[in-house]
């Protein structure tokens, strides 16, 4: 939303809280974390305007590395944490940020009822294919065959979730995915996604260079996709169906109405409900 | 037979006890059974009566067999008696199921339709029996039923004047138009005429005419209004029987008040939720069941952590997994004593009537906000489904003693050890005090951390805030005295207290002890009220005596101690509670 939570300009750095972040060297999630602030920035979002909600693993250690309010939950759910603190206080920018484990398998369910409530915030789902913090189990959106991990000797043997394509049938307002390894590209990607009324999804790819190392050639594969974002359904459906998972950019955008139910009060005094108990 | 000269363990008849009639209505679903008898309550109500009625149904939507269970008297009620005086059957399809619910003597009248057959279970019971042509006059009457034919012979019976039954049927019917109030009316006059010829009508007749202000409500709706006085203005939740009237009262009414009720997906979205909307300063609740609150215990666990303040209202229901859904049981007290993971001292209450249900939901916001953790609220279904005629509930302001802070302050820590165990909360639009609210275990400015010293800190912030508290007397209702004490809770207050009033009547003094708080736990303040006591029976409706283990783990109890633990989803009646103290008394 083009919001009223702006102030003179802070530079990226300054929406940074100083905490050292827990991340492997070389985790994409250092330059994500930098999209983010820079989009901050771009916004010029005043930080305590400002809640970031995330849920458990490597990714959602984000908000103690942000200087605006936080919410560090529990697995799986910050879309809840965030849906409930937005529909509370809408005039706050509410985002939510985790892993691909956290928000598509132990989260699936708020993920499909958050695309389809649509409330006014933006999930950015960094996914790396991988959990990371419990040392490198297959999550919802890992290849088949990737024999990496002892949970699962020969692969899982089970097709990949596709996010936005669950996004888009889930109806969610905004569909973007951006990339760890274009930082700038990200920023504007999130710039986009923050502005836009709704539920805005999006799908960060973001190298685990511990578990996956084969992910750093990732950077040789994305590349902006070639079409406009559309606003038909139909069209965004095709085109997410047949896309090779590494195309960035914006490449949905709808234009449902947020929910948001009106915080107004009707009464003088509180008595007035209790009409309907007298006898 | 019930015969107190023969067998001295008999419970006295109406001695002590609120003078009082127990009307039963059964019927097939879709007869009218559950309509007739709130009509009954209501007019009782006009009439300046108090009095309760109860649902009992199977878990069917619809079909299978309703009975509405009233009890009216011209004092307050809080509880059924086994015994019932009139029982009138609309249809006999499947009446059976009601034999363990309804005890009849040769004092009762048993009141069908012409050409029923009374079920042998039923008959057997005793009591007179009379036939009325129930349906044969609503046939006669356009847009009658037989259940408002049903309802004007009640209320004849037991002497109910007509302008109090207009001014029910008028209220409820208002939506419905004048055609259907005048069919109902005609229905109810109908009955009237009829039950007034039957000769030699028992004295069921009670006169009252309370001119106070009364109320009409249930306990769940009871909850739902304790919830926005103590200031709740955001509900997230998910539908559950036998919870969900107070999200269905919460939803319109929080509206008005400028709050919202979100429908989640789940309990865990639910209690989440809460999470979110209370980290933005809102007071926030929902309300569930057994199977939706062991759904939430993950993250009751992360307020607790977290110190977000959340209250969670659990109409009990029997357990365990589904249960008995349409069935009270207290045999949740474990889960919300025991059920979170960790050292995660929080806060467990329960409403010992259905009046109460307001009060305790109020005071669980008031100091889950006050002393930033999660509270449990125990009602069970008997309490929230239950209608009660009541007087209207005292106007309470507590004054809040949270910490919440909306204007820059310096040197925040959020998380920042002090005496009373309670820090500053900053609100998510304050400058310069943001903070990441964590699960993880943090130091006092919020920041994760496994050091040992961190962990012992805030273990002992989050356990001294809530036993630093001084809980005033709303702890326990605490009545009577005398050396043998019943020791109880929750729902099972009403027919305790009432035993001890059947025996007060007797001349036999026992103590009352209902305990409002259970966590954390009030040693001192529980060894005051027994002081004296030799002899503790402790009551409640829970086959794994789990209130009783709970005593027995955090309090040091004078003299014997006996448990009465019956199982739902059969009613503990105050003639139970009395006849165990009886037996035991040796009398």
């Amino acid at each position: 939303m083009e919001n009223a939570n702006s102030c003179p300009s802070l530079k990226p750095n300054e929406y940074k809280s100083g905490t050292k972040p827990v991340w492997c060297p070389g985790c994409g999630d250092y330059s994500v974390l930098l999209s983010i602030t820079k989009a901050m920035s771009e916004l010029n979002l005043e930080p305590e305007n400002v809640a970031l909600v995330s849920g458990i693993g490597c990714s959602s250690r984000l908000p103690a590395y942000l200087n605006v309010y936080g919410f560090h939950a529990v697995h799986g759910r910050a879309l809840p944490v965030a849906t409930g603190l937005k529909v509370s206080r809408p005039d706050l920018t509410v985002l939510a940020a985790g892993g691909d484990g956290d928000g598509f398998s132990i989260g699936g369910n708020h993920f499909m009822h958050a695309c389809r409530r649509n409330v006014d915030m933006t999930y950015i789902v960094m996914d790396n294919q991988v959990y990371g913090m419990t040392k490198g189990q297959a999550s919802p959106t890992t290849d088949p065959d990737w024999d990496k991990s002892k949970l699962t000797p020969g692969g899982t043997k089970i097709n990949p979730y596709y996010p936005l394509v669950i996004a888009l049938a889930s109806g969610a307002n905004f569909i973007a995915r951006a990339s760890s390894t274009d930082p700038n590209g990200a920023a504007k990607v999130l710039v986009d996604a923050i502005r836009h009324p709704g539920f805005s999804f999006v799908h960060m790819l973001s190298p685990c260079v511990t578990f996956r190392p084969e992910q750093k050639e990732w950077k040789k594969m994305v590349r902006p996709a070639p079409v406009e974002p559309t606003t038909d359904a139909a069209v965004a459906a095709k085109r997410l169906m047949t896309d090779d998972n590494f195309f960035l950019g914006t490449l949905y955008k709808g234009n449902r109405p947020a929910y948001q139910p009106e915080l107004k009060s009707t009464v003088e005094h509180l008595s007035e409900l209790e009409q309907g108990f007298i006898l | 037979m019930n015969d107190s000269a023969s067998n001295p363990l008999a419970p006295p008849q109406s001695k002590g006890a609120p003078r009082s009639l127990s009307i039963a209505m059964l019927g097939s679903g879709g007869s009218g059974v559950m309509t007739a008898g709130q009509q009954l309550l209501d007019a009782a109500g006009q009439a300046g009566w108090y009095g309760m009625m109860t649902r009992s149904s199977g878990p069917q939507i619809r079909g299978g067999e309703a009975a509405a269970l009233l009890r009216l008297s011209p004092q307050p009620v809080e509880t059924h008696k086994g015994r019932f005086d009139i029982l009138l059957a609309i249809d006999w399809l499947n009446a059976d199921r009601f034999v363990g619910e309804i005890t009849l003597d040769s004092n009762s009248v048993v009141i069908g339709d012409v050409g029923g057959k009374v079920p042998e279970a039923i008959s057997a019971m005793g009591g007179r029996y009379m036939e009325l042509p129930l349906s044969e006059l609503a046939k006669g009457i356009s847009g009658g039923r037989p259940n408002m034919v049903a309802l004007g012979a009640l209320a004849q019976l037991i002497g109910l004047p007509l302008e109090a039954l207009e001014k029910g049927l008028t209220k409820s019917l208002a939506k419905k138009g004048e055609a259907a109030i005048e069919a109902s009316m005609a229905g109810v006059r109908a009955g009237i005429e009829q039950a007034s010829a039957i000769p030699d009508i028992p004295p069921f007749r009670i006169d009252a005419n309370s001119q106070r202000e009364r109320w009409s409500i249930t306990g769940n709706e009871a909850a739902g209004l304790g919830a926005i006085r103590g200031g709740v203005r955001f509900v997230a939740a998910y539908p559950i029987t036998p919870g969900t009237e107070v999200l269905e009262w919460l939803a319109p009414n929080l509206k008005k008040v400028g709050g919202v009720l979100v429908q989640a997906e789940d309990e865990l979205a639910s209690i989440n939720q809460l999470i979110g909307g209370s980290f933005g300063g809102t007071p926030s609740l929902t309300a569930t069941s057994g199977p939706g609150l062991a759904l939430m215990i993950e993250s009751i666990g992360l307020a607790v952590a977290s110190e977000t303040p959340v209250v969670i209202v659990d109409v009990m229901r029997g357990g365990p997994s589904t249960g008995i859904p349409t069935k009270s049981e207290q045999s949740d007290l474990n889960i919300a004593l025991y059920g979170l993971h960790g050292d995660a001292p929080h806060i467990v209450v329960a409403p010992m009537s259905i009046g109460d249900c307001l009060f305790t939901t109020q005071w669980a916001t008031h100091l889950a906000e006050t002393l930033q953790t999660a509270a449990i609220v125990l009602s069970d279904q008997s309490l929230g489904q239950t209608r009660a005629l009541i007087d209207r509930p005292a106007d309470i302001a507590f004054v809040s003693g949270g910490r919440k802070i909306t204007r820059q302050a310096e040197d925040f820590r959020r998380y920042v050890v002090n005496e009373s165990g309670v820090s500053p909360m900053s609100i998510p639009g304050t400058p310069g005090c943001q903070y990441t609210a964590d699960g993880l275990e943090h130091s006092p400015t919020g920041t994760p951390s496994s050091r040992a010293e961190d962990h012992i800190q805030q273990l002992n912030k989050r356990k001294r805030k809530l036993d630093r508290f001084d809980y005033g007397s709303h702890w326990a209702k605490v009545e009577g005295e005398g050396d043998i004490a019943v020791l109880t809770w929750g729902s099972s207050t009403g027919p305790v207290s009432e035993a001890i009033d059947m025996l007060a009547a007797e001349g036999r003094k026992v103590r009352l002890v209902s305990m409002r708080l259970l966590l954390p736990a009030q040693p001192e303040r529980l060894a005051a009220a027994l002081a004296g006591v030799t002899r503790t029976l402790v009551v409640e409706q829970c086959h794994g005596a789990q209130f009783y283990h709970y005593l027995r783990a955090h309090y040091d109890l004078p003299g014997e101690l006996r448990s009465m633990a019956v199982p739902g989803p059969l009613m503990i009646r105050p003639d139970d509670v009395y006849s165990e103290l009886k037996a035991w008394e040796h009398l």
